[in-house]
C-alpha cells in the first residue's frame, strides 16, 4: 500500500512542472557553484604541493558542493512538500485515501517514500559533479560518501517536517512558509551555542547544521544519525497523528 | 430466504460543537436493497455518509460493515465498502485510466486484477472513450461518472453514494440510474438525494432526515400500498358555504385553499367522490376539480420539512 501510494506521488511530481523547474534551477545554480569551486582549486593547486598534509580536492571541492546543496535543498522540501496533505485536504481527493483500506500510517509513509524518491534522484545528480572530477583526480570516496548521506539524512528530516506542516493547513503556500520558517530556525539555532552552559549546548545539539557539518569532515558518528532519524520520526509520528485527529475534527 | 444484513448502523452521533450535525441515527442495509436518504439541505445526510464511509469518526455509536465494526477494524471493514463522496475525489492530474487504476490498487487489487477492473468498469459506466483524458478537462457529468466508477471498480458489497446524479442530465441520470439498480441487486447501496422523484425511481426503500435526526423511514412497496386516498382535492366555480360541504357524508375535516378549492379529509372506504358529484349536480356548485390525493412520498416528505408532522412511525 505504501509503495502504491508513493508510486503515484513520484509520477504525480513529475507530470507537474514544479518538479522539473526545481530540478533544473538546482542543477544549474550547483553546476555554476561546482565551475567556481573547480577552478579555485586549480589556481590553489600549485601552492597545496609544497604544503604538509594539504586539504585535498575532495575538502575543497565536493565539500563546499554540498554546503551549498543543503542550501538548496532548505529551499526545495518546502516547495516539494507542501502540497503533500494540503492540497488533498483542500481538493477533498484524501476522501479517497481515508474511505480506502489505507491506514494514516500508510498515507503518510506512503508520500514520504515518494517525495523521498524524488530528493534521491536530485541528490544523485548532484553527486554527478565531483564524481566526474575522477576522470582527472582521486578523490577520497569515504568522505564524499559520508557528506552525500549526510545530505540525504538532512533531506529526509527536512521532509518529514514538511509533511506535518502541510497536514496542518489546507493551503499549500502556508505550508511552504511555515516549512521554510522553522527550517531556517533549526538551521540557525546554534548561532547563540557560543553562549557557556547548556542553552549553547542545547542549541548547538538543535541543530540541522551542525549535524550535517560532522558528515561533511568526512566524521560518521551515531548521534548525529540518531538525530536526524529520530527528527524524522518525530515529525512523522505527529503528521500520523494529527491525520488521525484529522477525521474527529472535521 | 435468509436476511443479509450488510452494514448496521447503532445510535450513530455526531456534534460540530454545540450542534449535533447527527444525533443517535440508526438503521440497517441488507443485500438488494437501495436505500435512499432524503432531507433538506444540512440535516445531516452527507455527515452520516461520511461516517459511514469511515472518512469521519463518530461521537459515539457503532458501525457495522458486514459484521466488522468500522472503528475497531477499519481497514478490513472498508475493503467491502465503495464511497463516492459530494465531490469525485479526482486527481486533476492524472487520466481517468490512471486515477482508475490507483483506486483499485489502494483498495488491495492486484495489478492484473486492476486492469482487469479498470476495463470493465469503464464499459460499464461509459468511460472507454475518455480513459486518456485528465480527470481535470472532463466535464461535470464524465467526474460524476468517473466517481462512481471510482466507487464501485473494486467490486463493494457495501456502496455508499452522496448525491450520485447531482450535475448530471436526463439522459445521463438515467444511465446511472439503471447501472445503480443493478449494482443494487446483489449488493447494498445507499444514497442521498434532494430528488424525490430520484429516489421513488431509484430505491427500495427510504429514510427521511431533518436537523440531524431520522424521522421517516420506510419500503416504498409499502408508501405504494398504504390504503387509498382519504383526501379529495376539489374545485368549485361556485362554492357553497364550508359547514354544507362537511354535511357530505364521511367528511371529517375542510381544509380552505382559496379560489373556490377546498381539500376535504373522509374517512376511508367511502364513496365521496360519487355523492360530491352528485350534489354538485344538483346545486349547481360548478365542480372543476376533483384530485384524489395520495399520501405520497412527496406529500410526507413536505409535511415533515415544514414539521407540519413530529415524526412518522419508523418501520
Amino acid at each position: 500500500m505504501i509503495a502504491v501510494i508513493a508510486v503515484r506521488e513520484l509520477r504525480s511530481l513529475f507530470l507537474s512542472p514544479l518538479a522539473w523547474t526545481l530540478l533544473a534551477v538546482i542543477q544549474g545554480l550547483l553546476a555554476w557553484i561546482f565551475l567556481l569551486l573547480v577552478d579555485d582549486f586549480r589556481e590553489l593547486q600549485g601552492r597545496l604541493a609544497s604544503v604538509e598534509n594539504a586539504p585535498g580536492v575532495t575538502d575543497l571541492v565536493a565539500a563546499p558542493l554540498l554546503q551549498v546543496a543543503a542550501w538548496m535543498l532548505l529551499l526545495l522540501i518546502p516547495l516539494l512538500t507542501m502540497r503533500l496533505f494540503s492540497e488533498e485536504r483542500r481538493t477533498r481527493t484524501l476522501d479517497l485515501l481515508l474511505s480506502a483500506p489505507v491506514t494514516t500510517t500508510e498515507m503518510v509513509l506512503g508520500k514520504y517514500v515518494g517525495v523521498m524518491a524524488f530528493l534521491f534522484i536530485t541528490i544523485a545528480l548532484i553527486a554527478l559533479m565531483p564524481l566526474s572530477l575522477t576522470l582527472g583526480v582521486t578523490l577520497d570516496f569515504g568522505k564524499l560518501l559520508a557528506g552525500l548521506l549526510g545530505l540525504s539524512l538532512l533531506a529526509a528530516a527536512m521532509s518529514a517536517a514538511g509533511i506535518y506542516l502541510s497536514t496542518l493547513t489546507t493551503q499549500p503556500a502556508v505550508a511552504a512558509m511555515a516549512t521554510t520558517g522553522l527550517l531556517l530556525g533549526l538551521w540557525m539555532v546554534d548561532a547563540v551555542s557560543t553562549a557557556p552552559g547548556t542553552a549553547g549546548d542545547l542549541s548547538g545539539y538543535l541543530s540541522l547544521r551542525r549535524h550535517y557539518d560532522a558528515f561533511l569532515l568526512g566524521l560518521f558518528d551515531s548521534t548525529d544519525l540518531a538525530y536526524y532519524l529520530l527528527f524524522s520520526a518525530a515529525f512523522l509520528g505527529l503528521a500520523i497523528r494529527r491525520l488521525d485527529n484529522l477525521r474527529l475534527r472535521d | 430466504m435468509m436476511v443479509d444484513i450488510l452494514a448496521q448502523v447503532e445510535q450513530l452521533t455526531r456534534r460540530y460543537g454545540e450542534n449535533r450535525a447527527v444525533d443517535e441515527v440508526s438503521f440497517t442495509l441488507q443485500r438488494g436493497q437501495v436505500l435512499g436518504f432524503l432531507g433538506p439541505n444540512g440535516a445531516g445526510k452527507s455527515t452520516t455518509l461520511r461516517m459511514l464511509a469511515g472518512v469521519l469518526a463518530p461521537d459515539a455509536g457503532r458501525i457495522l460493515i458486514q459484521g466488522v465494526d468500522l472503528l475497531d477494524q477499519p481497514t478490513q471493514a472498508k475493503r467491502t465498502l465503495g464511497y463516492l463522496p459530494e465531490q469525485p475525489p479526482l486527481y486533476r492530474e492524472m487520466t481517468v485510466d490512471e486515477q482508475l487504476h490507483y483506486s483499485a490498487r489502494l483498495h488491495g487489487l492486484s495489478r492484473d486484477a486492476s486492469r482487469q477492473a479498470v476495463a470493465r468498469i469503464k464499459e460499464r459506466c461509459g468511460l472507454t472513450e475518455v480513459g486518456r483524458r485528465l480527470t481535470d478537462h472532463l466535464s461535470k457529468g464524465y467526474r460524476q461518472r468517473v466517481g462512481i466508477a471510482q466507487a464501485v471498480l473494486h467490486d463493494p458489497a457495501v456502496i455508499v453514494l452522496d448525491e450520485p446524479t447531482v450535475g448530471l442530465d436526463p439522459l445521463q441520470s438515467r444511465e446511472i440510474h439503471a447501472l445503480i439498480r443493478e449494482l443494487g441487486q446483489d449488493r447494498g447501496v445507499i444514497l442521498s438525494s434532494h430528488r424525490l422523484s430520484e429516489v421513488q425511481a431509484l430505491c427500495t426503500h427510504v429514510q427521511i432526515m431533518r436537523a440531524g435526526r431520522l424521522v421517516y423511514a420506510s419500503a416504498l412497496a409499502d408508501l405504494a400500498g398504504q390504503r387509498p386516498s382519504i383526501r379529495l382535492r376539489i374545485g368549485l366555480h361556485t362554492p357553497p358555504l364550508p359547514s354544507r360541504l362537511a354535511e357530505l357524508p364521511g367528511v371529517e375535516r375542510i381544509e380552505e385553499l382559496g379560489d373556490g378549492r377546498f381539500r376535504l379529509h373522509h374517512s376511508a372506504d367511502l364513496a365521496l367522490a360519487q355523492a360530491l358529484i352528485e350534489q354538485a349536480r344538483i346545486e349547481d356548485w360548478g365542480l372543476w376539480e376533483l384530485t384524489p390525493e395520495q399520501t405520497s412520498l412527496e406529500q410526507i416528505f413536505v409535511d415533515l420539512i415544514l414539521e407540519r408532522v413530529d415524526k412518522v412511525e419508523i418501520a
